[in-house]
């Protein structure tokens, strides 16, 4: 490219940006219209916009979030010289100079215990500055349990508005950690409810599993023999205990076992076809989230139809997504009643499959639940897409 | 770039088309060559992946892409038109200095390798942006990420198309533009219609085809002038004072370190990585492309110098480029010219679709995931922009050397991605806003440089040069740092990062030691489940 070329081009670029930049600050000015807001209009924007964002450091709690991040925030709400918060246990994080630890440990603790604000004045340890530490009650609660740490602001001099502040704000740090409580018991359900699926898996099939080796110990010992390790590879998978997610490769693993443990029933009348493109086997999935969906189209789709059928699953790398598809030509299912057993109604029928689709749901959004295409007679396509890219997610597991 | 002519070229494609067209392969061969890698290039897309399989190779649909097999793909999508005909090509211009490129280009493996496969394969992020979202825990930091991302992978399918143009115009006597808006349709709608679904092996077969069609015609030509007395021809082809002696040391070794560091940011390479079951695995497949990449630039490398000896009049930048595809024609004779020349036509176009077709995909990822949530029609939409945005600044600027523009490619890409990756990987102090300020700092430093190398500084050359040594002596630095940035630009891009992680007030994220362990911790040594 010519010199001038490339000159106007670039010359272009940067007034083009420029333009951008001078636009965009414009619209915010217009929009924001922070010069016409009045003092009042000013404090409130300023006060909310602390709050969310320390709130959005204590929404892990005090032990998991961000507190270093959250008294900074604080401190500037309070407009204190600096603010220390405490757990039971001590401070966990002081937005200000390092030799006022030790007072903040001082207080926190004397106001935790006594469950009241406690006012420290002209300390000679604290360069005669004054402080006042209110305590973080749990709304709600009695007892030794009542009370999650405390506040610890530091001023010269505290005047009774700062002491009144800083109750108020321990108030709402004890509101944000009752929230971050309950977002931990929500995970905590959501894992339960993963325990159950596991433990749900077993019954039905366990049985039918053992029959079908029973049936073939006197005529095919080797054969047996061979299910036996098969069930003994499926069970290991399903129930081993750590770890929410596994990779698409270990989850194939897996269904393979429990197809030949199904074939072993089905005989000839359960076909299966596989078509998985390699780069997407390290995928990382949510644990057991293919095999309910495998186990779903044996038993609801190929169980009831007489000359049983076949179960195509695909596996394909869509841009930055993984897509797989599990087909069968089974009996299908009716749309409605699927619609009301994903909806969440108590049905008998695809609690693995409402499972499935709520924890796909929980953990990459609400565009990643499954899809499913289905009709009576006409056979059912269930598609799960996950995303490639999961640096949040990471597998633990022992690797074959 | 080493040369500020090649990076100035002005010659125009035409004229390399119209002087050169008789020794140039029969047309017919050429459009064959080029439709039959299109072709196979489909095929191999849409097929490979329908294999069908039945219940008992379970075992084998769910072992993963084995190493060699990865390598050869990261080599097939790699090998641009860059390596194989601006090699070639600049190998004719510059003699030895052109050597720095394709060693550079491999080299930048062994970078990989030892700074950041393993630890960004246990990562699990899919695109750099995603890595380092979530290193730093930063949506700005993400969103800037994917900005350079984007720019980079645009002017990087540049010279793909340009080369595209290069070789339509030659192989087949079709005007320039038509090679370039054929490779940017065929790519832009076989991404976007789904069909690069079995991507790991097109871009395998891509790489060995790429092989086969440079090795193949450089050893033949070297049978056939085997038996031919070189004597004038080589003092003339290799001058003493184009020897190492004559190699400016800054420029050089600004140029090594631009292309050694390039290479761990271009948006395609880490895509290729997640492919990898383990970070083990990572590290091998990169060790196996450093060898796959260094037997394939023995080949360009070579015909760079029988063209030195044999084509001398093709050594001016606008044709030089030129050289490995019309060289087979020249020195062998009848059909058998024909047939080699057909090979390295089919083996650049396949360069071409693989190179910009890896990029496509991987910037769609990119796009769709900033702007449209990550949907199926988003990444559609976002492929389609990702080859038009290219086609339309390939028909507005004239073609420079492809190697000089894929190297100052790689020039920002050390400046602003690379000192980011190293250090996400390697400091745990590193924070969003050293992060933000040292993408920033070598940005504008290297597009700055970039825009500026182009003027001659006065003074660097001719008549002033007897009038004041020392301010031609200044004047001449200026100009080899303007027109080789990366040798300040990536160090002024770490200082800045250091600095302000340090002392710009933010801090590293509070769960960095948990994500530095994942990153270095072997898979093996995890917590094992119970």
């Amino acid at each position: 490219m010519s010199p001038s070329a490339l000159i106007a081009f670039l010359g272009g670029a940067l007034l083009g940006a420029l333009g951008v930049v001078l636009l965009a600050a414009g619209w915010r000015a217009i929009r924001g219209g922070r010069a016409l807001a009045t003092p009042a209009e000013r404090a409130t924007y300023e006060t909310l916009h602390l709050a969310s964002r320390a709130a959005g450091h204590l929404r892990g709690g005090l032990a998991a979030g961000d507190p270093t991040r959250a008294a900074k925030a604080l401190r500037q709400l309070l407009d204190a010289d600096a603010l220390a918060l405490a757990d039971p246990h001590g401070v966990v994080a002081l937005d200000g100079p390092a030799p006022l630890q030790a007072a903040a440990e001082r207080l926190a603790r004397a106001a935790a215990d006594a469950g009241a604000t406690q006012l420290l004045t002209a300390d000679a340890s604290i360069d005669r500055r004054d402080a006042v530490a209110a305590p973080i009650r749990l709304p709600g609660r009695e007892g030794p349990g009542s009370v999650a740490g405390s506040l610890v602001a530091f001023a010269s001099p505290v005047r009774p508005p700062l002491v009144r502040a800083a109750e108020e704000a321990a108030s709402w740090v004890a509101a944000q950690l009752e929230l971050a409580e309950l977002d931990a018991s929500r995970a905590a359900l959501a894992e339960a409810e993963v325990r159950a699926l596991r433990a749900q898996i077993s019954p039905h099939f366990i049985y039918n599993a053992l029959t079908a080796i029973a049936s073939t110990i006197t005529t095919e010992p080797a054969r047996a023999r061979e299910l036996v390790l098969e069930f003994a590879d499926f069970t290991r998978y399903s129930f081993r205990r750590a770890g929410d997610f596994t990779t698409l490769a270990d989850e194939l693993q897996s269904i393979d076992s429990y197809l030949q443990l199904e074939r072993a029933r089905f005989g000839e009348r359960l076909a299966v076809q596989l078509r998985i493109a390699p780069e997407v086997l390290p995928t990382v999935i949510p644990f057991l989230s293919l095999q309910p969906l495998v186990e779903n189209a044996v038993r609801h789709g190929l169980e009831p139809q007489e000359g049983g059928g076949t179960i195509t699953i695909t596996a394909d790398a869509e841009g930055a997504f993984t897509v797989v598809r599990i087909d069968d030509d089974g009996v299908g299912t009716d749309p409605e009643s699927l619609r009301a057993a994903l909806a969440g109604r108590p049905t008998v029928d695809h609690v693995g499959l409402r499972n499935v689709d709520a924890r796909l749901r929980q953990v990459y959004g609400d565009d990643c639940g499954l899809v499913v295409e289905t009709q009576v007679g006409a056979g059912t396509l269930i598609v799960m897409r996950v995303p490639r890219s999961q640096p949040e997610n990471d597998v633990q597991g022992v690797r074959r | 770039m080493s040369d500020a002519s090649a990076l100035g070229a002005l010659g125009a494609l035409g004229a390399a088309a119209a002087t050169s067209v008789s020794d140039a392969t029969p047309a017919s061969f050429g459009y064959a060559g080029i439709i039959i890698v299109t072709l196979t290039t489909v095929l191999v897309g849409a097929l490979a992946v329908r294999l069908s399989r039945t219940t008992r190779d379970f075992y084998v649909a769910s072992r993963t892409v084995p190493p060699w097999l990865n390598a050869s793909a990261i080599g097939g999508e790699y090998l641009s038109a860059a390596s194989v005909l601006g090699v070639a090509g600049l190998i004719l211009l510059q003699g030895a200095g052109g050597l720095w490129f394709p060693i550079g280009y491999a080299a930048g493996y062994l970078m990989l390798l030892l700074f950041v496969a393993a630890p960004l394969r246990r990562s699990g992020a899919y695109t750099v942006p995603d890595f380092t979202g979530a290193r730093l825990r930063s949506r700005s930091v993400r969103r800037a990420t994917s900005v350079l991302v984007i720019v980079i992978g645009w002017f990087y399918i540049v010279p793909q198309l340009q080369g595209a143009a290069l070789t339509v115009s030659i192989a087949t006597g079709l005007p320039p533009w038509a090679g370039s808006v054929a490779v940017a349709v065929i790519v832009g709608v076989i991404v976007a219609a789904g069909g690069m679904r079995s991507i790991t092996f097109v871009q395998a077969f891509q790489f060995w085809l790429k092989l086969t069609a440079v090795a193949l015609p450089a050893i033949v030509m070297l049978v056939v002038v085997g038996g031919r007395d070189l004597g004038a021809a080589a003092a003339t082809a290799f001058p003493a004072a184009l020897g190492p002696a004559a190699v400016n040391p800054y420029a050089t070794a600004s140029l090594a370190i631009a292309l050694l560091l390039g290479t761990l940011g271009l948006p395609h390479v880490l895509v290729r990585f997640t492919t990898n079951p383990d970070g083990v695995a990572a590290r091998r497949t990169t060790l196996i492309t450093v060898v796959l990449l260094v037997t394939f630039y023995v080949f360009p490398t070579t015909i760079g110098m029988l063209g030195r000896a044999f084509a001398p009049d093709l050594a001016t930048p606008g044709t030089a480029d030129s050289v490995a595809l019309l060289l087979p024609g020249r020195l062998v004779d009848g059909l058998a010219g024909d047939l080699l020349g057909a090979l390295i036509v089919a083996g650049a176009f396949g360069a071409f679709l693989s190179t910009s077709s890896g990029l496509v995909v991987s910037l769609a990822g990119v796009i769709s995931q900033e702007v449209a949530g990550g949907t199926v029609r988003g990444f559609r939409v976002a492929a389609l922009a990702s080859t038009l945005v290219p086609l339309l600044v390939v028909l507005m600027i004239e073609p420079a050397g492809l190697a000089g523009s894929v190297g100052l490619v790689f020039a920002f890409t050390a400046s602003t991605l690379s000192p980011l990756l190293v250090l996400g990987v390697w400091w745990r102090g590193l924070t969003a806003r050293g992060a933000l300020a040292g993408m920033l700092t070598g940005a504008i430093a290297c597009a700055v440089a970039v825009g500026l190398g182009v003027l001659r500084v006065p003074g660097a050359g001719g008549a002033l040069v007897d009038a004041a040594p020392l301010a031609a002596d200044w004047a001449a630095w200026l100009q080899a740092a303007l027109a080789a940035p990366a040798a300040w630009t990536i160090p002024l891009a770490v200082l800045v990062t250091v600095l302000v992680s340090r002392y710009g007030g933010g801090s590293p994220p509070v769960d960095v030691d948990r994500i530095l362990a994942r990153l270095h911790l072997p898979e093996r040594r995890r917590p094992k489940p119970q």
